[in-house]
């Protein structure tokens, strides 16, 4: 270090670049690779076994006009939509709820936070009972008395993803509750103090002062609730199969029945190219804000 | 000699009285009760005849879930000895890529090309002159199996065609039963398609469209009133809300519903029941109007593993599993026809004497699996899935199926 030139930062610190190099190559390999060939045998028309025969954007034709496809967007986005807020709303309120010191906070925290250690299968199994006309909540309500009660979202082709919904954030509040406790209880107890001296309403205080001061924690929740929308697969799968019918199919599962059950690589490949896509756009944008911001800081 | 010399001596004793004794995983997707009995058939002997053992690796849930396991291991190179697929366009390219054993020489020596009854079910395991498969079994989906006991407690008699059994539909219902039953998957609704379509628009006509992919055909008169028909059908079945076909065909042994449409394995589930042919159900192959059946089924293939020892016992297992016996014992119990035409059904019962008929008089056609790609059939499927659980129209239903079919290759 002591050279007469400074030394270049390429070569600075070079055992411990030389010890990242498998890293970056499986990163490389792996992501990038994978991602990439994906894409390039999207344009192939490959069946069973991945075939370089030019296709042009014959597949991505054939998907946007698939009805299963939209109906599997449309459901992506609803559920999407649906949950990103929800879970957020929820998970703060029932944290800010648990941060107020309240009795047996543990056990409530427990309780709470238990659905998010089953998987999704069983958390789809487990809601597919719950909400089954004949032994679930419609027969509970109606046996007290209320005959006429009906709750099916299941049987419902209009409905059935909110089922779906419902079932997700029971298994995932939990979670978001928790990260949300933790930054509640990093806010500093002098805030507290200094609100009560000036007179703020609690609400007012929370939604004024203390949200703005947990953005990091908000952004933490939203990035591990975005990336378990887009990959929705096992609950509708282990909870109504997408049906009925295809009303509750989401592009995941096209995607893995267009691979391997109709033995259609280069159609699963463009639906998962779009995948990317639309992550894509979503993320791009966002990340700059997020992160670009930070130099005119 | 301390304790672990005369143990290891002891092992070797027991390998060497059984060179060659192997291990075969064997992967297939029968687990409803009719099917795990027939399928405790197969084990049997092979462990009877042979030296080897087998390991059973049923797979839960339809073809469906089961093949994109079973394709994706062997794809992945962890290939088990042997395992069920239907035969026909599934298996091509895994063939094309030389991923499974020739079985030309043992189906040569056993004089397959004699046996096997009809000949299309060899035809379809062959590529380029070489036999890959073993068919086991013949299926046929073109079955409309009905309920005694629905039809005494509606008050009205048990059907003899398609026509009788929606004209006694209303009866059913206002005995508060479902006319109809129907598994909620796409490939059931799908079978249930096929079939109306072969009784409703003809042989001609459902050859036309599903071998020659002829969309003209689909888009005319003829599949219109099968639409219909379906679209008719699907009111009948609106209660049905059961998802696997043994707890539809369960609907109907238990009297709930009046009828359903199924392939002929359904009646393995009859037979476990305890019901008798023609005295607690009927059946009607080709729905009573049309006296054909299509001849689909299961084959075994064989996945190239690079160990001369399980290569040996894969032919063993293939040729055994169209020995005479064992196709007797087999197919008796899976309700399913035997592919060979020379052994004695007579034990068969009175619905599987039916089918066995409609074979010989020659009323077969090809099944779906051999004309439609894995690709056309999901389509299909999802569109059938799809039209079955809405309110979607016949006219509409028709277009979208002569895009698939114009698109088909």
């Amino acid at each position: 270090m002591d050279s007469a030139k400074r030394p270049n930062g390429l070569f600075r610190n070079k055992s411990a670049k030389i010890a990242s190099i498998p890293m970056i190559l499986t990163a490389l390999v792996v992501f990038f690779g994978g991602t990439a060939w994906t894409v390039f045998y999207s344009f192939t028309g490959s069946r069973l076994l991945p075939k370089v025969k030019f296709v042009g954007f014959d597949q991505y034709e054939r998907l946007w006009s698939s009805h299963r496809w939209m109906i599997s967007i449309e459901n992506l986005a609803i559920y999407g939509i649906c949950s990103l807020v929800l879970t957020m709303v929820l998970g703060f309120t029932l944290a800010a709820l648990l941060d107020r010191k309240i009795r047996f906070e543990n056990t409530f925290r427990t309780i709470i936070l238990y659905p998010f250690a089953l998987s999704f299968v069983v958390t789809g199994l487990a809601w597919q009972w719950i909400l089954n006309p004949d032994f679930g909540v419609q027969a509970v309500v109606r046996a007290w008395g209320w005959e006429s009660f009906s709750f099916d979202p299941m049987n419902n082709p209009d409905i059935v993803i909110y089922g779906i919904l419902i079932a997700g954030m029971w298994q995932g509040t939990g979670l978001v509750m928790v990260i949300m406790l933790a930054g509640l209880r990093g806010i500093d107890e002098d805030i507290w103090k200094a609100t009560r001296v000036d007179g703020i309403g609690l609400v007012k205080t929370y939604v004024q002062v203390i949200v703005p001061m947990m953005r990091p924690v908000f952004v933490t929740a939203l990035v591990i609730i975005s990336s378990g929308i887009i990959k929705l697969y096992d609950l509708v799968v282990a909870q109504t199969n997408g049906g009925p019918g295809i009303s509750s199919e989401v592009p995941a599962k096209y995607v893995i029945d267009y691979m391997f059950k109709a033995q259609n690589l280069g159609q699963g490949f463009a639906a998962s190219t779009m995948m990317m896509v639309s992550v894509v756009i979503i993320l791009v944008p966002w990340a700059y804000l997020e992160f670009g911001g930070k130099k005119r800081d | 000699m301390n304790l672990k010399t005369k143990l290891l001596s002891a092992a070797a004793i027991i390998c060497g009285t059984s060179v060659g004794a192997v291990e075969l995983e064997v992967t297939h997707w029968w687990t409803s009760g009719g099917e795990a009995a027939a399928v405790s058939e197969l084990a049997k002997a092979f462990t009877a005849k042979t030296d080897h053992t087998w390991v059973d690796g049923a797979i839960a849930g339809s073809g469906g879930t089961a093949r994109p396991i079973i394709i994706s291991r062997i794809l992945g190179g962890d290939p088990m000895a042997a395992t069920q697929l239907n035969h026909g366009r599934q298996s091509e390219e895994l063939i094309e890529a030389g991923l499974m054993t020739d079985l030309t020489e043992i189906a040569e020596a056993g004089g397959w090309k004699d046996l096997v009854n009809p000949s299309s079910l060899l035809d379809s395991c062959t590529l380029d002159g070489r036999i890959y498969c073993v068919p086991v079994n013949i299926h046929s989906a073109q079955w409309l199996w009905l309920s005694h006991e629905a039809f005494a407690t509606a008050g009205v008699d048990v059907p003899k065609d398609w026509h009788q059994f929606v004209a006694a539909a209303p009866a059913l219902q206002k005995a508060g039963l479902v006319p109809l039953a129907m598994g909620q998957q796409g490939w059931q609704q799908n079978i249930a398609f096929g079939t109306l379509t072969i009784a409703i628009a003809g042989v001609e006509d459902w050859r036309e469209v599903t071998v020659n992919k002829n969309a003209e055909v689909a888009a005319g008169d003829s599949y219109k009133s099968v639409f219909e028909a379906v679209a008719d059908a699907r009111e009948l079945a609106r209660d049905s809300k059961v998802q696997d076909w043994n707890l539809a065909t369960n609907m109907v042994i238990t009297g709930k519903a009046g009828g359903q449409i199924m392939g002929d394995w359904a009646q393995g589930e009859f037979q476990v029941a305890g019901q008798v042919a023609d005295q607690d159900y009927s059946c009607l192959p080709g729905l009573g109007i049309n006296q054909v059946l299509d001849t689909g089924g299961d084959a075994f293939y064989f996945p190239k593993i690079d160990d001369p020892e399980i290569h040996a016992a894969q032919l063993e297992l293939a040729a055994l599993l169209i020995s005479p016996e064992v196709q007797v014992a087999f197919n008796l119990a899976k309700g399913s026809l035997p592919v060979r035409g020379d052994i004695d059904m007579s034990s068969a019962n009175s619905c599987m004497q039916k089918g066995l008929e409609i074979l010989a008089s020659g009323g077969v056609l090809p099944s779906d699996d051999m004309s439609l790609s894995a690709d056309t059939t999901t389509q299909i499927e999802d569109l059938m899935a799809e039209f079955w659980a809405s309110d979607l129209s016949a006219t509409e239903a028709q277009a979208r199926y002569v895009d698939i079919i114009a698109d088909a290759d």
